[in-house]
């Protein structure tokens, strides 16, 4: 029986990537472009990075865009991680289907509905439309896809550890923390990454919600692109990938050297005699 | 356990279960109560621009007779002009081919993957996520710069002699296509690959141990056994395309009907806040059910893997 | 022939012993390697018609990769593998009148009871009546017919077990490998099992290859156990030759237990062999097996714990096979206490005895002073 991928499979995959990096890397590419049309070629530059970091709007913009990822990512965390538990270890309560229909709904909630709905929730209770709306509003849809990265986690948990701690004393409250949480910290993280880069990411919702003095980069770079094509778009394009390509590519080797460390102590501890 | 322990423990567990409830409740549920009262509601050339807002500082009963000023006169424009019936159409015809195309490109690298070396896999895996991480809008703009007629796509067919005059891709349904299957191809390998890589390779080597050969076993054992993993990844994709901005908006022209784009013309361009509701409410309604069936496979395969 | 000194085994199926036999299966210095690692390492072994062959080995002996070469999941980098004469390395799996009943059941998870076992049948595009009345047959034969429209995770443990065996078994293959079958049941259950699947054999008439890590296990059901380390067969016989005459060290401390005691051969007498240690108060006189055995040559005198005779009072001869020592520690098992005794120069020694009697008060206790006994061919001489 032949091992191994097929030609064909290696054929997929290989197009299958193919298909799926080479406009990022054209992208990347024309961000260098010395010219102002992006599809010829005039040679090597960095003007566009300049232009960019002399553009004041751009930065305020970016600058926005960083203080509520981080806020909604850190709270869409805790919160998150709280759905995850309550999906997880309580069976059954009063709402538990409309609990989580509406934790997995969001996920594929299209933006605008999600959008439109939240702005017409501001204006009825006549909140200020600003920072803290598109907060609110990128806490309440990057809570769900915390809940579920977290929530895999859990289910293949094992509960012994935590009878274990509480078996030797330790109250349930104080297991928590000591114990499961160290457990499932990783999914947690990756959570929080995944709530923060989708935050990064959003156009709609916030195009919805913001208000005066709340522009966020993906609003600035698409009103920038329905006036056309330019290299500057490219160079902050090139910018926020390269931040997102290094902080998962980061993250994914150190979990990658853990891993590999503990199964190399394994391996020891099972040669010893 | 010891009662001193049991009273903290239910206070908590009423404290995790109560904030995220309360949460989603004021920030997703609520919402689209309102969004549907607005749908009833009639524009008015005010802030908010919608009557009647139910003030309830003129009291109680003033709000209640507002509610008679609610009608269906939205909905009733929005099945009277072919526009909106047509955007609603083309949507789900789009939604439709573009899972349609998703599931052909995505099984075959989905099972590519799972039929790779071990070690590679979790790279593999995180190279389909990646794209996934950086931007959607940038992700969408990169292929303005490569569909456009002076395009790189079309400096390059014309240099190699395949065509002599550009072809016209931007601004076509083709454009959206595209983009859709490229913008959504993570959402569909992730759970075709989840599906077919957590499958026991000995299921394979026991139909060829009784005589099926490998092209009918992927037919009799493989696909039937990945089907979660189509259910999920069909769903994960259609649900979000029908609904979709972005992509018709920057890579359609100005025939591309789609929901998505007709919603956000009617809030922000005629600032109709009404109408834009009633044809929110039109689209969830349409989606509820594949929605409800998402959300059950969801909740199925959680108690599987429990 | 030795096994005669093993009692009355009733055993008139040894084609291994007949020369003219043809073999039903044949390795031919087959060499299996995975990168650096030698798998099975040329060797070379038959299997007859209507045999129930074991292959027992710790795990990463290269017993299932045996298995899996004759399946077919895996060829063999070098040598040949034969089936009734006919080399077989080339063809697929599918195409093999082989059937394997996997360690993890493998039972396809969308398929019922039924579904599972007609699956191979229909693979021979065998007319649909046909099937039902096979599949009718194999639920009957393996009493599953309550079953039959269940899914596999319906099933128990010990049911999913029956279905996969009816499934390898519908297609009537010529060779049945079975991979570790009874692993995954309880201890009683896997006891049952085991003279069912005897049975069954019996009925069907077909050859068995099993692979197992439990001895016992492999001295149950088979005719002949070939035991593996490190990719090479290390011995292949009757379960009661490898029990009573185990061919190395290590072949006896596998399969049961056994005590060893070293030393240098003193004399060689017609047929028989003394051996002695400074460190023991007593000569050891033992049968000689090895037809090669010379004065002065280190060996190993292995004696399973059953065949020590422990005493409280001193035996008249106490110059050879016979050692004292104290009772160290004793193990009740119920049917049968193992006595450790710890001799002079530190070593242990077990002995078994059959609890005969209800005992209220043991007759030997702890740190008693007990003699050990022997006869001289209670005991194997082993060079390796």
């Amino acid at each position: 029986m032949k091992k191994g991928p097929s030609l064909f499979n290696v054929v997929s995959v290989t197009l299958g990537f193919a298909f799926l990096y080479l406009p990022i890397i054209l992208l990347v590419i024309y961000s260098f472009n010395s010219g102002r049309n992006v599809a010829i070629w005039a040679g090597w530059s960095t003007k566009w990075y300049v232009a960019m970091v002399q553009n004041q709007q751009l930065l305020d913009a970016a600058w926005v865009t960083l203080r509520v990822g981080l806020l909604s990512a850190t709270v869409a965390t805790v919160l998150g991680t709280m759905a995850a538990l309550t999906l997880v270890r309580h069976g059954r309560f009063m709402g538990r289907t409309l609990f989580s229909g509406m934790v997995y709904a969001p996920l594929v909630m299209p933006e605008v509905i999600t959008g439109l709905s939240l702005l017409l929730l501001f204006v009825a209770i006549n909140f200020d439309r600003g920072f803290w709306t598109v907060t609110i509003a990128h806490i309440t849809f990057s809570l769900c896809f915390v809940a579920v990265v977290v929530q895999s986690r859990l289910v293949t948990f094992d509960r012994s550890m935590e009878e274990a701690a509480m078996d030797l004393g330790c109250p349930p409250f104080k297991t928590f923390f000591v114990i499961t949480l160290p457990i499932i910290l990783p999914a947690i993280i990756a959570g929080w990454m995944l709530a923060f880069t989708l935050s990064l990411d959003d156009l709609v919702i916030a195009s919805f919600t913001t208000g005066p003095g709340a522009t966020t980069l993906p609003m600035r770079i698409y009103s920038a692109v329905r006036l056309g094509v330019t290299p500057e778009i490219n160079a902050v394009s090139t910018v926020l990938i390269a931040v997102v390509t290094v902080g998962v590519v980061a993250a994914s080797l150190i979990t990658k050297r853990q891993e590999a460390e503990r199964q190399r102590a394994e391996r020891l501890a099972g040669a010893a005699p | 356990m010891t009662a001193p322990n049991a009273k903290p423990l239910i206070k908590s567990k009423f404290f995790v279960v109560f904030v995220p409830y309360l949460w989603l409740f004021l920030f997703f549920l609520a919402p689209f109560l309102i969004v549907l009262k607005i749908s009833l509601s009639q524009t008015a050339i005010a802030m908010p621009p919608y009557l009647p807002t139910f003030d309830f500082s003129e009291g109680i009963g003033a709000a209640f007779s507002e509610l008679k000023e609610l009608s269906l006169d939205n909905y009733a424009f929005l099945f009277s002009d072919s526009l909106y019936i047509k955007s609603y159409l083309s949507s789900l015809q789009i939604a439709l081919i573009s899972t349609a195309l998703l599931l052909a490109i995505g099984y075959p690298i989905a099972y590519g993957m799972a039929r790779s070396p071990k070690a590679w896999r979790p790279t593999l895996v995180m190279l389909v996520i990646l794209p996934f991480w950086t931007s959607f809008l940038i992700r969408v703009y990169a292929w303005i710069g490569i569909l456009s007629r002076e395009g790189l796509l079309n400096t390059f067919l014309v240099w190699t002699g395949l065509i002599d005059t550009p072809l016209t891709i931007l601004s076509t349904n083709i454009a959206v296509y595209i983009g859709i299957v490229y913008s959504y191809l993570p959402f569909m390998v992730l759970p075709l690959y989840a599906a077919l890589e957590k499958m026991d390779e000995s299921l394979l080597e026991a139909a060829s141990d009784l005589g099926c050969p490998p092209l009918k076993t992927f037919w009799v054992v493989t696909f039937p056994l990945s089907l979660p993993g189509v259910v999920a990844g069909c769903f994960l994709v259609f649900i979000p395309a029908v609904g979709e901005f972005v992509i018709p908006d920057l890579l359609g022209g100005s025939s591309t009907l789609m929901i998505g784009k007709t919603l956000w013309a009617e809030f922000f361009s005629n600032r109709d806040w009404p109408l834009a509701s009633s044809v929110a409410v039109i689209l969830l309604m349409i989606l509820v059910i594949p929605i409800v069936f998402f959300q059950n496979a969801q909740q199925r395969q959680q108690e599987r893997d429990s | 022939m030795a096994a005669k000194a093993s009692g009355p085994i009733k055993r008139t199926f040894t084609p291994w012993d007949d020369p003219s036999a043809k073999p039903f299966i044949q390795f031919e210095n087959v060499t299996k390697r995975f990168g650096d690692f030698v798998a099975v390492d040329n060797l070379s072994l038959d299997i007859y018609e209507r045999e129930f062959f074991s292959l027992l080995g710790p795990s990463g002996c290269g017993k299932t990769t045996l298995l899996r070469m004759l399946a077919g999941f895996e060829a063999p980098s070098e040598g040949r593998l034969l089936l009734e004469g006919q080399d077989i390395s080339g063809v697929p799996p599918h195409r093999r009148p082989v059937n394997m009943m996997f360690q993890s059941y493998a039972l396809f998870p969308h398929m019922s009871v039924e579904g599972n076992i007609a699956f191979g049948l229909k693979q021979d595009r065998m007319p649909k009546a046909d099937i039902d009345a096979r599949v009718a047959e194999m639920l009957r034969l393996t009493k599953l017919e309550p079953f039959a429209k269940r899914k596999p995770h319906q099933l128990s443990g010990g049911q999913r077990q029956r279905v996969a065996l009816a499934r390898s078994i519908a297609k009537q293959p010529k060779v049945l490998l079975l991979d570790e079958p009874l692993g995954a049941l309880d201890r009683k259950l896997r006891e049952e099992t085991q003279f069912e699947l005897m049975d069954l054999q019996q009925e069907l008439g077909l050859t068995f290859v099993i692979v197992t890590h439990d001895q016992e296990e492999a001295m149950t059901v088979s005719d002949r156990i070939a035991v593996m380390d490190h990719g090479k067969l290390v011995q292949v016989a009757s379960p009661a030759e490898i029990y009573e005459f185990p061919s190395s060290r290590y072949v006896a401390d596998f399969i049961g237990d056994v005590n060893f005691m070293s030393g240098k051969v003193s004399a060689v007498t017609d047929g028989g062999v003394e051996i002695r240690d400074d460190t023991l108060s007593c000569s050891i006189a033992a049968h000689l097996e090895n037809p090669g055995t010379k004065v002065g040559d280190d060996v190993w005198l292995a004696i399973r714990p059953e065949k020590m005779r422990i005493s409280l009072d001193e035996p008249g001869d106490t110059a050879t096979n016979c050692v004292s020592g104290e009772v160290w520690d004793i193990g009740y098992l119920g049917g049968v206490s193992v006595y450790h005794v710890k001799l002079a120069n530190g070593n242990v020694v077990k002995s078994t005895v059959t609890n005969q009697t209800r005992l209220v008060e043991r007759p030997i206790g702890w740190e008693d002073k007990v003699w050990l006994t022997w006869p001289h061919d209670a005991g194997v001489v082993l060079t390796a």
